[in-house]
């Protein structure tokens, strides 16, 4: 029934500078509860799960990854409303928008050191890298706070609660390698795969060099590390835990202590070697109640013996050789440390176009053998548009080191191309290694949903092996560089030489002589008598 | 530019299904049985003079304004009869059309301050759509678990609103839920109504600490609406927002002109005896999204007409939008877009004159003779009457003068300035051109000599 009203009442909206009070407009709109009039589809349900895990390296540093994965229903392709809930709306919408099929965008400062620190759980490459069918790595990016920030807000809790309140930029920056990414795509729901959900993984990996956090000694804390504790769980989040790797508390008993004490325990096959790891969950309230915080503790009673550490099956360098700043070689060398097993390795490398590949000579020797890739695939550059793109499939035999080598000319740019003067050089993206590594204990396929979240980061098809991917340091060279100041230098010599040279010239050749009457001087003259007088000497 | 107003009349008699629908009892069923055999052109007007003792209306009211630019006026036996009842019509029209403060409103931004206050409130700039963003701000998730039904309120109240809407713009519409969102201000603790409060003078900073979480959107260029619905956390539970003279605001909402809406939603208090927290909040989607709506309609500067004396007002149709109420809305829009596409057509001729430097390529030269032709057409289409194409006219008078004027090609030559090409030039002439110049005036000395030489001798 539509509402009447008289003339006499009106809307007001006090203008006050900047906002207005809405006064009674229920008489406006007919809202109406119409027949059938709550008839609504559940809406599609999302889940948070967080977790970290503190794993201590074998140099004595401390690695500590964070994982938030949400997941939702949906289906996010459909045009129209989307109506979020945990899901961050921006990401949904670039969904939508650019019909993306999966994202992962990463932002890494520092270098994991395989060699010294083992194979990493999450590894991304020196820089900012995003693909989306294809593949983007810009070396030459700065991390900082203002990165860490917006992933922040990304979060459901944002900080304040859960375990991403030990997310303090100033703690996470003083690190010896941080990087945070961000992995949108698209997961099956059952066996069939009839509907998909969308998840959205947000990770963030940092390793906390020993001697600045622990002031030489290998204990840490929760406090120390991230100047924060805990202290309860994110209310929206269905699952929030804390892993300790405690590997070598169970194989030698008195070595070292965790304060609180773990209520269970978790093992599991991790990257090929049998690890245990205690358990925190921030959802049981015995373990915050006592203290209203927790702060993990981990002290060495007897100080581990400064052994090795065990090297890991593949690592791999990189690196630029060569004279002058016309020709180079550009060198990989890739180490299987694997006793009897050989193993494929696919190489990617992105080489910018400025760099000019020769690929006939292309070499790969291992063990001084010429060493044939079972498949090569080559995307030549083009100038200015895009990189050179070569991908390779090698095998690698057990316990050698296989070195891939290519010769490259430097290209000259144009001179607007340059970048300022105070300048590092030119940045070469990392190549990507991926490869199936065997492992030393059997692992099982595990079911993503039950078992944690960083167990799903290295898919097992079958036992004997599991899926590396690494990541070689970024290489900088020098391009043959023009000299700027050359403009000013023409100007000045040609400047010069018309003036002095024409000009005589032109004099000399103008110039005519005449005869002059001796004048009586003028002021040079009296000049001159004034110094004659001075020094004593008859004036002119 | 000058803008005037002027209604075109046409007087025709009733047809025959009209005095049929007139001669019903009821206002309400007449209008509906007149405006259904065929619809109006936008921007006009159907008046109906009934006779002045006609039943239709009540007793004392003399005209009526419907929903759908039909109004129903009360005729008069008398010797001045034709003035009187030309001015009752007048005075309806312009009830239902356009007025000067309407268009005072949309050119707000193009006309010098003194002259017309900044009090006025200002109604969203006209663009060629908006995005409205519906969220939830839950700053306690540990107390609260509230949960919403936004689906189906929007496709059951705004969407239909926004349908109506569809000629001014393109409209999309999406909503999130934002926790540990808190307000920028410290509610004040009230101990007469033990209930907190946030005064008048604090509001304008509610926003700003809030905004950052929002989010602005990565899909499209257009606008942004916001609209929050707040739900207090438990220790400052129950939260009033107050008026100037320190009342509580009846719907606990304020809006902030171009910037969208909030509304506090506080939780019954008995919700809190039964159960363990968090509490299960269930909200009201009704008695929000007559608040929504309200402001967004004040948002777009669809205010309440000035009605003549004894004047029945239906109440709007279940969309919540008159027809003419649109019309009034394109009027103002379409002056509006042209005032900005001259403007920036104005901009851009005076920037040329001051800066030579800059280069006008060709597509740029044709979206600048576009947009001319553009504004042309939809001023003609406005002076004529026809509001749908001029109102087309001048949205794309406007997109293409911003095109020509935003176009990055303009500024490539920009930074060349007139002394860098003396600095390279004069060093290299100047000592060339000294002797020469030398040379030049003392061969003009001499033979100005020689010819007084001459004269001398002859």
């Amino acid at each position: 029934m539509p509402a009447v009203h008289g003339g006499e009442r009106r809307w007001e909206a006090e203008a006050a500078p900047g906002m207005a009070a809405a006064r009674p407009l229920a008489l406006l709109v007919l809202l109406v509860l119409g027949p059938g009039g709550w008839g609504f589809a559940d809406p599609p349900r999302d889940s948070l799960r967080e977790e970290l895990v503190i794993t201590p390296l074998p140099s004595g540093d401390v690695a500590a990854t964070f994982q938030f994965r949400t997941r939702w229903d949906s289906e996010l392709q459909r045009e129209g409303v989307s109506h979020y809930r945990l899901f961050p709306k921006a990401l949904g919408q670039l969904i939508s928008k650019y019909s993306l099929r999966e994202l992962h965008l990463s932002f890494t400062q520092g270098f994991w050191r395989t060699r010294y620190w083992g194979p990493p759980f999450l590894q991304a490459p020196s820089d900012t890298d995003h693909y989306f069918l294809r593949y983007a790595v810009l070396p030459r990016e700065v991390v900082c706070t203002e990165n860490l920030t917006p992933w922040k807000k990304l979060l459901p809790c944002s900080s304040k609660a859960g375990l991403s309140v030990l997310l303090k930029a100033d703690r996470l920056f003083h690190t010896s390698y941080h990087s945070q990414a961000v992995h949108i795509r698209p997961v099956c729901r059952n066996a069939h795969c009839t509907s998909i959900s969308w998840e959205l993984r947000q990770t963030l990996s940092v390793v906390f060099d020993a001697f600045i956090t622990g002031q030489g000694k290998k204990d840490w804390s929760l406090f120390r590390m991230f100047s924060r504790t805990l202290t309860e769980p994110c209310p929206l989040a269905s699952e929030s835990r804390v892993y300790v790797d405690i590997t070598s508390y169970n194989q030698d008993n008195e070595t070292l202590e965790v304060n609180p004490l773990p209520t269970t325990t978790y093992q599991d096959v991790i990257l090929g070697t049998r690890k245990t790891y205690a358990v925190y969950d921030l959802h049981d309230t015995a373990i915050i109640n006592n203290s209203r915080n927790l702060n993990l503790q981990l002290k060495w009673k007897k100080p581990p013996e400064n052994e090795a550490p065990p090297v890991p099956f593949l690592h791999a360098q990189r690196y630029v050789s060569g004279y002058g700043l016309q020709k180079g070689e550009l060198s990989t060398l890739l180490y299987n440390t694997h006793p009897y097993r050989a193993f494929p390795v696919l190489l990617l490398d992105t080489v910018p176009w400025y760099l000019r590949l020769y690929v006939h000579t292309l070499t790969i020797t291992s063990k001084g053998k010429e060493n044939k890739p079972s498949y090569i695939h080559y995307q030549p550059a083009q100038d200015r548009l895009q990189p050179h793109l070569l991908e390779m499939l090698i095998q690698l035999p057990a316990n050698s080191v296989t070195k891939v080598s290519i010769q490259f000319e430097r290209a000259l740019l144009k001179w607007t191309e340059y970048t300022p003067d105070p300048n590092h050089g030119f940045y070469v993206s990392p190549s990507v290694l991926s490869a199936l590594v065997p492992s030393m204990v059997a692992a099982k396929p595990v079911d993503w949903e039950e078992s944690p979240l960083f167990n799903s980061l290295f898919p097992v098809s079958d036992g004997s092996n599991y899926f590396v991917r690494l990541y070689t340091e970024p290489l900088l060279v020098n391009l043959p560089t023009p000299d700027f100041s050359m403009p000013y230098n023409v100007i000045c010599l040609t400047c010069t030489v018309v003036a002095v040279c024409y000009g005589s010239f032109y004099n000399l050749l103008t110039r005519t002589f005449r005869i002059e009457e001796p004048s009586t001087g003028g002021l040079a003259k009296r000049l001159a008598n004034l110094i004659r007088r001075a020094r004593g000497v008859p004036p002119l | 530019m000058k803008i005037k107003c002027r209604f075109q009349k046409a007087y025709r008699r009733a047809f025959d299904h009209e005095e049929e629908a007139l001669s019903s009892g009821n206002v309400q069923e007449a209008e509906a049985m007149l405006t259904v055999p065929q619809e109006q052109a936008e921007g006009s007007l159907t008046m109906y003079v009934i006779s002045e003792r006609s039943s239709l209306l009540p007793q004392d009211t003399m005209s009526y304004i419907g929903p759908k630019r039909t109004a129903v006026v009360r005729g008069i036996m008398h010797r001045e009869a034709f003035n009187i009842i030309g001015r009752r019509i007048i005075q309806v029209a312009q009830a239902m059309s356009l007025t000067e403060d309407v268009l005072a409103a949309a050119l707000a931004d193009h006309l010098p301050e003194d002259k017309w206050s900044s009090d006025k409130r200002r109604p969203l700039k006209s663009s060629l759509g908006y995005e409205i963003t519906f969220s939830l701000l839950n700053p306690d998730p540990k107390s609260h678990s509230v949960h919403w039904d936004i689906e189906g309120a929007v496709r059951q109240y705004v969407q239909p609103f926004l349908n109506a809407l569809s000629a001014a713009g393109n409209f999309s519409v999406d909503s999130q839920i934002l926790y540990y969102a808190m307000l920028g201000v410290n509610p004040r603790f009230d101990p007469t109504s033990s209930s907190y409060y946030l005064d008048t003078h604090s509001l304008p900073h509610v926003i700003n600490p809030v905004e950052s979480r929002l989010g602005s959107s990565a899909a499209s260029l257009y606008p942004v609406l916001n609209f929050l619905l707040y739900v207090p956390e438990l220790a400052h539970s129950p939260l009033y927002i107050q008026d100037k003279d320190g009342a509580p605001v009846a719907t606990n909402a304020f809006h902030s002109p171009r910037w969208g809406g909030i509304m506090v939603y506080n939780v019954d208090s008995k919700a809190y005896n039964a159960s363990e927290l968090p509490v299960r909040v269930e909200v009201d989607m009704v008695r929000v999204m007559e608040v929504f709506l309200a402001q967004l309609r004040l948002l777009f500067g669809i205010a309440q007409p000035q009605v003549p004396p004894k004047c029945l007002l239906s109440g709007p149709k279940s969309e919540g939008l008159m027809t003419w109420e649109l019309d009034r809305l394109l009027w103002a829009r379409s002056v509006e877009n042209l005032a900005t596409a001259t403007t920036t057509l104005t901009s851009l001729a005076q920037l040329l004159g001051k800066i030579s430097n800059i280069v006008i390529k060709d597509d740029v030269a044709s979206e600048v003779y576009s947009a001319v032709a553009a504004v042309q057409k939809a001023a003609e289409e406005l002076a004529s009457g026809h509001l749908a194409s001029a109102f087309v006219a001048s949205q794309e008078a406007v997109m293409s003068s911003e095109r020509a004027f935003f176009d990055p090609s303009l500024l490539h030559l920009l930074y060349f300035p007139d002394d860098q090409k003396f600095a390279i030039y004069i060093p290299l002439f100047l000592p060339m051109a000294v002797p020469i110049l030398l040379s030049l005036v003392k061969i003009f000395l001499e033979t100005r000599k020689s010819w007084k030489n001459l004269e001398k001798t002859d």
